[in-house]
This record gives structure tokens, sequence and C-alpha cells, in this order.
């Protein structure tokens, strides 16, 4: 144990030398746990946001025209839309799954004294239980005037089944609140209220066609069979419509995710081969130093090992010691940084509640980076105690 | 005493630098034999291997050709764990620059030999016996090495190099940078230290200093002479 002392004195021997080598694995360390913690929150953040849609393949107007406008101008965004005999030709292909043509706008939303924009989304009565479900009240019956709103509108302004909202001159009843859905791929109703597809195309008369159609398809094995008949009726001769399935879209939205926790994991092990490097040249200095002290010892009787291992114990001292201190940043820094997240991803909905901070994943982030922290250090330590070791005891008494 | 045994035997002793610039031969075909309980005085000029003979004695190096047995072991054909081990159980080591450890305190300076061969720490009477016997003043013990004088650090020194009970003492130079006053009261330390049967053989050019001791053993360039 002596050699144990004997390395956290010479520590703090130097103390501004072995605070700087430690600040390296602490910025190491902080790192990777931070980066991988935020990482994993922003993932289990995303998996709750994200509605399992299930099986939907959805088509959207190909708004990329080619000669004039540009991909994504907001022209040709806003005129494209699926016209009714496209909506037949989709249902044409759809070989006997539900369609459901889908016709959005924004407009202004009152409730009581409080106002605001909201989405209104126009669906045929016969087809809102097929995609929704509902957390209180009726669905709509054919012809009626009412609305259903969505969940975190609903909780916003107060809204009950029963009561009454005006969107923009229309005053009407709320027959029901939607249930929670999240990011979908499909239909996002949680910001949004829904009415039915007559009483929008009244409100809305310069609106035409529609926005997206969806095809629920309930077996998974038909899905590309579908896709494909889509496509082929619908872009044989132009590309009129683009057809993605929710699944798919899902799959990427988690690569992208994952190639970020990646990449952020990528980030902290630079940093901590940097305090590899720093950790190794303050070694090297220290036994360079210390020549002389190191002949003494092996002239009075100190093993070529027990020198070694007095400096990797340096080397785990400053490992330890900056992994502690980097695991405690990270932990509270992952906190931080998940508030931050949730704050951010979850604004307006009620997912918060749900997203964890502390989740398993992310304490074995910042163990693992402690541990990775301990083991860089030490083997930073390996050469210099080696070379210490291996000096003979009258070359190092030379000094 | 009983019947004189050899403690320390070289029978045509060569040690040899290689340098670029070419060999240097620090001893030449040594003979010497040092008897268990002897106090030896090697005197020399500078570079006349004086150092050489004192390391090798110390198990700090091994000779290029001949035979060096320390305490009936042949040292050429040890390793280098069995040397550092001969040197622990079986020399200690009194330095003209005191060589104590800075990081370590008075009491832990003297246990230290004894925590590397017992691996245990923990002051006990024999470190104190010691130090009362090298003469330290209690209210030293806990003071670190630069807070002594050279006089007190070299008494520390001894008591060190005595912790393990060797039966063999290397002193090279001991009192070389104490003034003659202290220097005295080291050489009275060591003699007692030899009449308690201690076989020391120590490195000097002060014949005043070497005085002290019952042989004196001159070399030049190598040699005995």
């Amino acid at each position: 144990m002596i050699f144990f002392s004997f390395a956290t004195r010479n520590l703090r021997r130097h103390m501004v030398r072995s605070f700087l080598a430690t600040l390296g694995i602490v910025i190491g360390v902080f790192a990777i746990a931070s980066l991988g913690v935020m990482g994993n929150s922003i993932n289990l953040l995303a998996a709750g946001l994200i509605a399992d849609v299930g099986d939907t393949v959805v088509i959207t107007p190909h708004t990329a025209l080619g000669g004039e406008g540009f991909v994504g101008d907001p022209r040709t965004m806003v005129a494209a839309t699926i016209s009714e005999a496209d909506v037949d030709r989709i249902e044409r292909a759809a070989g006997g799954n539900p369609v459901v043509a889908v016709v959005e706008e924004a407009a202004d939303l009152r409730v009581g004294n409080e106002g605001g924009y909201a989405q209104v989304i126009g669906l045929a009565t016969d087809d809102i239980p097929d995609l929704l479900d509902l957390s209180e009240g009726n669905y709509l019956r054919p012809g009626s005037p009412a609305a259903l709103v969505g969940s975190v509108l609903a909780e916003e302004y107060g809204i009950r089944a029963g009561s009454r909202i005006a969107l923009g001159d229309e005053e009407m009843r709320v027959a029901g609140v939607l249930e929670e859905r999240g990011f979908a791929f499909d239909i996002n109703p949680d910001y949004a209220v829904v009415i039915e597809r007559d009483r929008f195309r009244e409100q809305f008369p310069e609106k035409k066609g529609y926005d997206y159609v969806v095809i629920t398809v309930a077996d998974p094995d038909e899905m590309e069979g579908v896709k494909a008949a889509v496509e082929n009726l619908m872009n044989r001769r132009d590309e009129t419509v683009d057809v993605t399935d929710s699944r798919e879209s899902l799959n990427q939205v988690n690569e992208i995710y994952d190639a970020m926790g990646r990449f952020l994991l990528g980030i902290g092990a630079v940093s901590l081969v940097i305090a590899a490097v720093s950790i190794l040249n303050v070694m090297i200095i220290s036994v360079t130093e210390r020549r002389h002290e190191i002949g003494v010892m092996r002239s009075i009787g100190a093993l070529r090992g027990e020198v070694m291992r007095m400096f990797l114990y340096e080397a785990l001292v400053l490992g330890i010691a900056g992994s502690l201190i980097g695991g405690a940043l990270s932990f509270v820094g992952g906190y931080v940084i998940s508030l931050a997240a949730i704050a951010v991803f979850t604004a307006g909905t009620t997912f918060a509640e749900g997203a964890t901070v502390f989740d398993p994943l992310s304490v074995a982030y910042i163990l693992g980076a402690m541990l990775f922290g301990v083991v860089t250090s030490v083997a930073a330590g390996v050469y210099p105690a080696w070379q210490a070791a291996q000096m003979t005891p009258i070359e190092a008494l030379r000094g | 005493m009983n019947e004189p045994e050899t403690i320390i035997r070289f029978v045509d002793v060569s040690k040899i630098y290689p340098l670029p610039a070419g060999d240097v031969v620090a001893l030449d075909h040594v003979d010497l034999e040092i008897e268990a309980g002897e106090f030896v005085a090697v005197m020399g000029p500078s570079g006349s291997g004086k150092s050489t003979l004192l390391n090798l004695i110390g198990c700090l190096d091994t000779p290029s050709s001949g035979t060096l047995s320390i305490k009936g072991k042949d040292i050429g054909t040890l390793s280098d764990d069995d040397l550092t081990r001969l040197r622990r159980d079986h020399i200690g080591f009194i330095f003209q620059q005191f060589n104590l450890i800075p990081l370590l305190d008075v009491i832990e300076n003297v246990e230290f030999p004894r925590v590397l061969k017992e691996r245990r720490s923990g002051c006990d009477e024999a470190c104190l016996e010691l130090l009362d016997a090298v003469g330290l003043e209690p209210e030293l013990h806990t003071h670190r090495p630069a807070e002594l004088s050279g006089g007190q650090q070299q008494r520390v020194a001894i008591a060190r190099a005595l912790i393990n009970e060797p039966e063999i003492l290397l002193a090279d130079e001991p009192t070389g940078n104490l003034d003659t006053k202290t220097g005295e009261g080291i050489m009275d330390l060591l003699t007692q230290m030899n009449r308690r049967g201690k076989t020391i053989i120590m490195v000097t050019h002060d014949t005043n200093i070497a005085a002290y001791a019952h042989r004196r053993v001159h070399l030049v360039d190598g040699r005995i002479a």
C-alpha cells in the first residue's frame, strides 16, 4: 500500500500538473457519457413521440416538378393536390384495404376568450374510426356540424366533449376529444381539429382535391404489393405522387438517430484519446523527474515490478479521480441536456411525463464512460511505468 | 568474535564500461576478500574505480568477468529480482547525498526498506530504537527530509540502512557533504555499528575519515595498489 500512498503524494506534490492531466480524463468521460446520455434520451423521446402507426402507405402529391419551380418550392407544394379521380384510382390499386383521403388547412381557432391557429383536418365520417381513437365523447355522425379535437390542443385550451369552439367564423360543438397519437407519418391530429369533410369543403371552398391519401394495409406482406400497384397506376407516365410506407420511414428516422448517437460517441472517444496523450505526457515527465528517486528506491530494495506498480497507481489515481468527476458532471450534465431535449422535443405535448432521464441505458453510458476513462488512463501509464522499471539502479541514481 | 567468515569475495573481477570512445576499464582483475565484521576503507583518486567496487558489492551492477560472491552467492548468476532481494535483505546503503525520499517523513523513510521486505508498515519499537540509536530527536520524526540538516538527514539514512538488519553496510563518502564535527559524529555512529557486528565498506578519499577503518584498500586505475 505504501506504493499507492507514494502515488497519491506525488500527484499532490504536483497539484497543478495532476489537475490538468485529470482534466483531460474529466472532459473525455464527460463527453462520452453526456453525449451517450443525450443520444439515448433523444432516442427514447423519439421512440415515445413517433406513433406506432402500424403499416400504412401514405400517398402525397409529387412536388418536384421539373422545368418550373424547384424541389420544395412552396408554390408547387401549396398547389399540388390529389384529385378525386386520383383517389378513385388509388382505391382500385389498394385492393380492398381501407383508403382514407385527407384534406388539411390552417384556421383561426377561438375558445372562449383565447385564440390561436390550429390545423383543421377534413375526413369522411366513416373513415375517422379507422384512423383515430377517442379518449372521450363520441365520433361524428354523418352530416354532423360538430368537431373532434386533438389531445394536445384540448389540453392547452381546456376543451372537453361538449365544449364550444369557433373555427374562423363558424361556431361548433366539440363531440369528442382524440387520444394522443404522437408524431406519425400519416395523420397528425394532436394539435388539430377534425371536422366532417363536407363541412370542410363549405368552410374552405377554395381548397380543391386532397392533401394526402392513407391506405391502411391489414397484412404487412401486402405492403410492397400495394405500393407497387399505386406506383404503377399513378406514376406510369408522369411522377404524380410520392408513395411512402410508414414502417420504412420509421426505420429511416431510427437509423438517423443511431448514426447521430455513434457520431457523438466518436467525438467523446477522440477526447479520451487526447486525455490519454496528456496523461502519457505527464507520466513521462514524472518518470524523468524522479529518476534519482527511482534509483534510490531500487538501491534500497524496490523490485522492478514494485516501481512499475507505483507509476501505474499514479495513472490509476488520475483515471479514477477524472472518471469520478467526469461521471458526476455527466450525470448532472446529462440531466440538464435531457431536460432541454425533452423541453424542445415535446413542446406542446404531454409526452414529457413519460420521458425518463435516468434510463438504465443512460446510467450504463455513464458507468461505461467512467470505466473507459480509468482503463484509458492506466493504459496511458503503462509505457512510462515500464520505462521507470527498466532503468538500472546505477543509471537512475546518476539522475 | 567467532571464526571469521568471508562475506565478500572478489576473484579476478573486472568491470568494463563499453563507451563509443573506447572501453573504460573501471576494475582490472581485482582479487579481494572481506570478512564478516570488518571495517574497510576503500581509497583512491577520482576515477580509480572506488564507486564501481562499491556498486558491485551493493549488487547494483555485475562484473564483466571474474566472480564476485556476496554471502556465498555468485552475483553474476542472479536475476535482477534476486539481486534486488539480496540488496534489500543483506545490504544497507549510506550515500554521500543522503538520498532520503523527499515524499516520505523521517519514520517512513526509515521503515521503507522493511515495508519492501515484509510488506507491512507502521512504526514499531525497532524503528524508534534505531532513530534513538542514531541520535535523532523524537520531535523530528514527522519531518520531511527537506526540513532536516545534512547531519540529521545522514542519521536518518543510517537508520534506514539498518532497519532490515543487514550484515553489510556500504557507505559512499558518508561525510562528504557534512562539516568536520558532524562528520565525526557520523563516523562514531558507524564505528558503533561495526562494533555490533556489521561489516562496513566505506569509500572515502579523506584520510582522517579512513582512519576509523581497520583496513584500507587503495585503488589506482582499477587495481588494488
